[in-house]
């Protein structure tokens, strides 16, 4: 079955890896049990900060799923041959960070063994439902692909013809799953801070920096630790799109920050007073959102210095600086900034809890264990190829 | 007997077809052939439920708390020491929370930080509705009540999100540890659920006003249907001035307050 | 045919395995035996058939669930009585205890319904100062 025999053949780096990541894992399902039988006490939530690290995860990933769209679209639609190599790796990353996505918002239902009532009840005005929909169709149609195509290159015979249509569908669904996710966001009345018509795009161009910067390192893994290398032309390709993309996105921010500050309305303001210099007192997110933009500023001279940039070494630094300033920007601050001040005025902290932080972890390590075996099973079949 | 033998043959026959297709099927055919469903005739009959709070009256004592008291016992809303868990339908805040667009520094001092009972506003147009993925809430068609079903409730907290006016509360642990005592006549809820004001929907389908309106005896809590142009809401509103909270985030309110 | 004793030992193991359920309680003593319910404390029927509700009193109270509350209904009539959609009201009217009644069959059936995480059994009512630990059952887990 989708020659998942060629993932359990390795060596003892490879186990030892898995190993890892499986012990996180476990550790997180245990914390997850702990969940079930107490309920979402166990978590740092509260009645004015109800959704936090658990649904912050989720929106993040959305944007790296999302960005696969960025390999997909070049090799695909402009033929763009160079892609060639690291398409499939990026449609494999959208995969597992699709299930991670699921698995967050499973985590952080508070009676998840309803959570079917979704489907049961479809409720088409409620954005959570297409959220849904866009999601699941996004995680089936990126599935098919890879395997279809995967499948072809191992018989060494051209995919089917009919699965172009479906990667050409997969561009607008890509652009979707992120727009839809913004949606359930930007259209709450009392929650100012999300109460923008620029947050889908600005969605869009951090993922399509933040997931390219992430797809970088990954290939830069594989190189050290594996024959494969996709050569210095793709990288440097994506290297350009996250520099772009991350341009745009610092653009989108300050256009935010200038509508906000100049119109002057407090409700708007407040909460990235909270984010940025503290409220009544409370300021336990400032640091967090300042290493932020620190980093996006390192990063963008990294970036857009071509000389820079062309440096594998420094554009490896400039990508953990992408990924982490726009983690703490969208994986922290977008959501939990959202809930303070509340529509009531009150200013409540939030912080995950140890337990919160390791179911977390743990889905992040099931992520990681998917995105181990899917590159273990392409490379294998390459090997298998080129021997 | 109050089945006759045709009815004891239809529902064995019923059994038959849940054994072939089904349990759902037979529950439906049996629904549709034996059950008649009616509402209680005593139920008291509206098309727009609303309220209006007289604040003068309410603030007479500023310490009563008759209305939360009788709400929370009669629902099991827990009593949670934490304020950061709080389940609450019905309490109290200052002014200047409750109606965030008045400027707080020149307000009268008979409104500047008093307390002011807050709720659910039964919108018109409630974004918690709007959002909600399993319609686990819902406004009633028939009069206007924004409704919890908690046995469909998946606990998304959506609509915690949604409300503008932070009139829902969820269930972060399991809520019976924190009852000092219960209404046996009304569920409790479960860890998980989120929960909020119905005005009263089971007292209503049963003729009785709702608990906090007839727990005050200043008579502050005015309730009434809107749509009937006889009514004392409908007075009220008509002959004086009257605040919503938020009414400009198009939610429609049908709390009224008498300043 | 060298590996014939291999899988045959593994056929037995196998069949051993499956019917696990049946050595278990044959030899725990636990088989079989239907539990004795508590009779109905008064009324000399059920509001439909016994067959029927011990069959199907979950699809009952399912769609009185939906009537109240989604339907706003209250009331049902069935044949020539009217009843209180109620299952803390109705049916406990009779069937008094959840101990006797609910539990006893729903343990031996290996079910959870989670109906008493919210509604309030009866029992729980009684003995006023204790009420409240009664309430809190150990491991925080619900009282069911």
């Amino acid at each position: 079955m989708f020659m998942f025999e060629k993932a359990v053949v390795g060596g003892r780096r490879y186990w030892s890896w898995l190993g890892v990541l499986a012990a996180v894992i476990a550790l997180g399902f245990a914390s997850y049990l702990r969940q079930l039988d107490q309920g979402l006490a166990i978590t740092g939530l509260s009645r004015d900060v109800t959704w936090g690290l658990y649904i912050a995860q989720f929106t993040f990933l959305v944007g790296v799923a999302a960005s696969a769209v960025m390999v997909v679209l070049p090799y695909y639609l402009h033929n763009y041959k160079v892609f060639g190599k690291v398409t499939i790796l990026g449609e494999f990353l959208a995969i597992s960070a699709v299930t991670m996505c699921m698995l967050f918002i499973l985590v952080d239902m508070g009676q998840p063994a309803r959570v079917l009532n979704v489907i049961l009840h479809p409720t088409p005005n409620s954005i959570m439902f297409w959220d849904m929909v866009s999601l699941s169709g996004y995680l089936v149609l990126n599935a098919v692909i890879a395997l279809v195509t995967l499948t072809a290159e191992r018989k060494g015979i051209a995919p089917p013809g009919w699965i172009k249509p479906v990667i050409l569908i997969s561009i607008p669904w890509a652009i979707s799953i992120h727009t839809v996710t913004a949606f359930l966001y930007n259209g709450l009345p009392g929650r100012s801070f999300w109460l923008t018509a620029l947050l889908a795009p600005r969605f869009l161009a951090s993922a399509f920096s933040a997931g390219p910067a992430l797809l970088i390192l990954l290939c830069m893994i594989l190189r050290r630790f594996t024959w494969f290398d996709v050569g210095r032309e793709p990288i440097q390709k994506l290297a350009l799109i996250v520099t772009y993309a991350m341009v745009v996105n610092v653009f989108f921010v300050l256009m935010e920050l200038f509508t906000v500050f100049y119109s002057g309305i407090p409700e708007h303001q407040e909460h990235f007073k909270y984010l940025f210099v503290g409220l009544e007192g409370h300021g336990s997110l400032v640091p967090w959102m300042w290493t932020s933009v620190l980093l996006a500023v390192a990063s963008l001279v990294l970036l857009l210095v071509p000389r820079f940039r062309h440096d594998e070494k420094i554009l490896a630094v400039a990508c953990v600086t992408v990924f982490l300033s726009l983690w703490i920007d969208k994986g922290i601050g977008l959501i939990v900034g959202g809930f303070v001040p509340s529509p009531l005025g009150a200013v409540t902290e939030y912080a995950p809890t140890l337990p919160e932080i390791s179911i977390a972890l743990g889905i992040w390590a099931v992520g990681f264990l998917m995105i181990t075996v899917f590159y273990k099973i392409t490379l294998s079949v390459r090997e298998y190829l080129g021997a | 007997m109050s089945i006759d033998r045709k009815t004891f043959l239809r529902i064995t026959g019923c059994g038959l077809a849940a054994a072939l297709a089904g349990s759902k099927i037979a529950g439906l055919i049996a629904e549709a052939q034996d059950e008649l469903t009616t509402p209680d005739p005593a139920a008291l009959k509206g098309r727009r439920w609303a309220m209006v709070i007289d604040t003068k009256k309410c603030l007479k004592d500023e310490g009563c708390d008759k209305c939360i008291q009788a709400c929370h016992r009669v629902h099991n809303v827990p009593e949670i020491a934490d304020a950061r868990r709080e389940v609450k339908w019905i309490w109290k805040e200052p002014f200047e929370h409750a109606f965030p667009a008045h400027d707080p520094e020149h307000l009268p001092e008979a409104l500047a930080g008093r307390p002011v009972l807050v709720f659910c506003n039964h919108c018109d147009a409630p974004p918690c509705v709007r959002v909600c993925p399993t319609k686990a809430t819902w406004k009633r068609a028939s009069d206007g009540v924004v409704m919890m079903d908690w046995h469909r409730c998946i606990g998304c907290r959506y609509c915690v999100a949604a409300c503008p006016y932070g009139s829902r509360s969820f269930n972060w642990s399991d809520p019976r540890p924190h009852l000092v005592q219960i209404n046996g006549a009304y569920p409790t809820r479960t860890k998980g659920v989120v929960e909020k004001c119905t005005f009263c929907d089971e007292r209503l389908a049963r003729g009785q006003l709702p608990a906090c309106v007839e727990a005050c005896t200043e008579k502050a809590l005015i309730f009434g249907d809107l749509a009937d142009p006889g009514s004392e809401v409908r007075r009220l509103v008509r002959e004086n001035f009257t605040l919503r909270r938020k009414p400009e985030l198009g939610t429609a309110p049908q709390v009224f307050y008498l300043i | 045919m060298r590996d014939r004793p291999w899988i045959l030992l593994g056929l037995v193991a196998f069949l051993g395995l499956i019917t696990f359920p049946i050595w278990y309680n044959q030899a725990a003593g636990t088989t079989s035996a239907a539990p004795e319910l508590q009779k109905a404390v008064k009324g000399d029927t059920c509001i439909y058939p016994t067959d029927y509700m011990r069959a199907s009193h979950m699809d009952v109270l399912m769609r009185w669930r939906d009537e109240v509350v989604r339907n706003d209904k209250r009331l049902v009539k069935i044949g020539d009585k009217t009843y209180n959609m109620s299952l803390t009201s109705t049916c406990m009217d009779c069937h008094t205890s959840k101990a006797d009644f609910c539990d006893k069959c729903h343990n031996y059936a290996g079910v959870k319904p989670y109906c008493w995480d919210c509604h309030v059994d009866p029992a729980l009512l009684k003995g006023g100062a204790g009420e409240r630990a009664a309430l809190r059952a150990p491991g925080g887990q619900h009282v069911d």
